[in-house]
């Protein structure tokens, strides 16, 4: 269920757009610009602006599919079919984040796959009021984690359900603002943030288990 | 602020993404509280393991080669729409939209082209001619009289021809304005048919001729030569009007008046 928020959004994170990391209205050959429209001359233009934009945000594209998927070659087909579509309907990217524009595509592709290949994973993983609330039977200094147990943070993260996984992997892995991952899930920011709440108190629930099975 | 409302803030807290009163607020409840000052730090403390670059899957090397592979193929498929292109149709549509209504609009304004204006000013000229009693300034079957009559009024001298044997006897001339400028008005007759030739001087000494054009029931041709603009006008059947033409026109060039 989801939790009222009576939060006013900070307006830094409402109004201030993204930087865009590529200004495709910029002149570059090819490329004639005319009052802010971008006449895109041929396929070649295409191709050549879709690479610019696109290319540098593969390593997120890969690390977003490989946490979905939660397996290499499957991560890779995704990534690959992911880059088709978005080259498909490159031409309704009008600038912009691109890291963002892409990691929506790579996530719907994932999500698609998912549902056809994991459909009895994907309807038992939303349980999120299980365990919403902050778990005070839980011993805080069991949280001692340690620099060897990289093992057991990866196996409680894939444990978490796609959900609350992604916008763990948006956020603390990726680094993206709410506003970007909100973009990207497609949902508006009060759910990326109490989202992102719940991943993490589960997040931590697995932890404190885990650690307590190994003490 | 209580520990419940600190509690649902505590992860928009940790990644900087509250405002600055919220902000100012939630490091005051955490300052006074021990129980949500732990949980802070367990935060903390999880985010810190998950920066680890051992969690962050680098795309395979070969994976950007595949992609670019795929993706080129994918341009090539599109390769038979050659210089057509959808992205055009976003300038395109909006540009033959304004086409259109420039198309459907300047009419409008522009009105009737000049040469149309200046043939429904040849019409009114000749039916008022026939309606007050005012054809000819200077009526006589005679070039000769006809011809120096325009002498000091204007400043051209109009070929003035005698086709009575033909058929078409001189009636007489008299002054006119068309075109914004005063012309010869030379008045010949078939019949009870009236013919008005009125004649200027042309800018180009070309010769030209235009077919003929009806207008209200009277026929309008015009033609220049020998620097010289000529419209005839006249309710006459074409085929006699187009005999009078060619009979004026070969007798001009007989005979310089």
């Amino acid at each position: 269920m989801t939790q009222a928020f009576d939060i006013q959004f900070p307006k830094r994170f409402v109004d201030s757009p993204q930087a865009p990391e590529y200004s495709l209205g910029k002149s570059r050959v090819g490329n004639k610009t005319v009052g802010g429209v971008v006449l895109t001359l041929g396929r070649q233009d295409k191709l050549v602006r879709f690479e610019q934009a696109i290319l540098p945000h593969l390593n997120a594209a890969y690390n977003l599919a490989r946490w979905l998927t939660r397996n290499e070659h499957d991560a890779q087909d995704m990534v690959q079919e992911a880059s088709l579509r978005a080259f498909k309907f490159f031409d309704g990217f009008h600038g912009g984040d691109a890291r963002a524009w892409l990691l929506a595509t790579v996530r719907n592709t994932c999500y698609t796959w998912l549902q056809q290949n994991r459909r009895s994973q994907l309807t038992t993983a939303f349980d999120e009021e299980i365990h919403s609330v902050e778990d005070d039977t839980m011993n805080p200094s069991a949280l001692a984690l340690k620099s060897g147990d990289v093992e057991m943070v990866r196996e409680s993260l894939e444990e978490l359900p796609d959900e609350f996984r992604e916008v763990v992997v948006l956020r603390d892995l990726e680094e993206l603002s709410y506003k970007q991952i909100a973009e990207v899930i497609n949902a508006p920011l009060g759910t990326v943030m109490s989202r992102l709440a719940r991943a993490r108190g589960r997040l931590k629930q697995i932890l404190c288990s885990r650690l307590k099975e190994k003490a | 602020m209580d520990c419940t409302h600190a509690q649902t803030l505590l992860d928009t807290y940790l990644d900087q993404e509250l405002d600055a009163v919220r902000n100012s607020e939630v490091e005051e409840h955490l300052h006074g509280c021990a129980r949500c000052s732990q949980s802070y730090q367990d935060r903390q403390v999880i985010r810190q393991s998950l920066k680890t670059e051992s969690l962050y899957f680098k795309a395979p090397a070969d994976l950007q080669k595949r992609i670019q592979r795929s993706v080129r193929q994918a341009a090539k498929a599109e390769a038979p729409v050659g210089w057509f292109s959808w992205s055009w149709i976003k300038i395109a549509a909006p540009m033959a939209a304004v086409a259109l209504v420039v198309l459907m609009i300047v009419p409008y304004f522009v009105g009737p082209s000049s040469d149309e204006l200046l043939t429904q000013e040849v019409v009114g000229s000749h039916i008022r001619s026939l309606m007050v009693n005012h054809l000819a300034d200077v009526p006589s079957t005679d070039q000769h009289t006809v011809n120096p009559w325009f002498n000091g009024k204007l400043d051209f001298s109009p070929p003035v021809s005698d086709l009575a044997s033909a058929g078409f006897p001189l009636v007489g001339g008299r002054l006119d304005y068309l075109n914004n400028r005063p012309v010869a008005a030379l008045v010949y007759q078939r019949d009870n048919h009236v013919i008005n030739v009125f004649v200027w001087p042309s800018d180009s000494s070309t010769q030209s001729s235009a077919p003929i054009k009806t207008r209200q029931g009277y026929h309008v041709v015009r033609w220049a030569s020998s620097g010289m603009n000529f419209w005839a006008v006249s309710d006459l059947e074409q085929n006699q009007l187009a005999k009078f033409i060619d009979l004026l026109k070969s007798s001009a060039g007989n005979s310089p008046s």
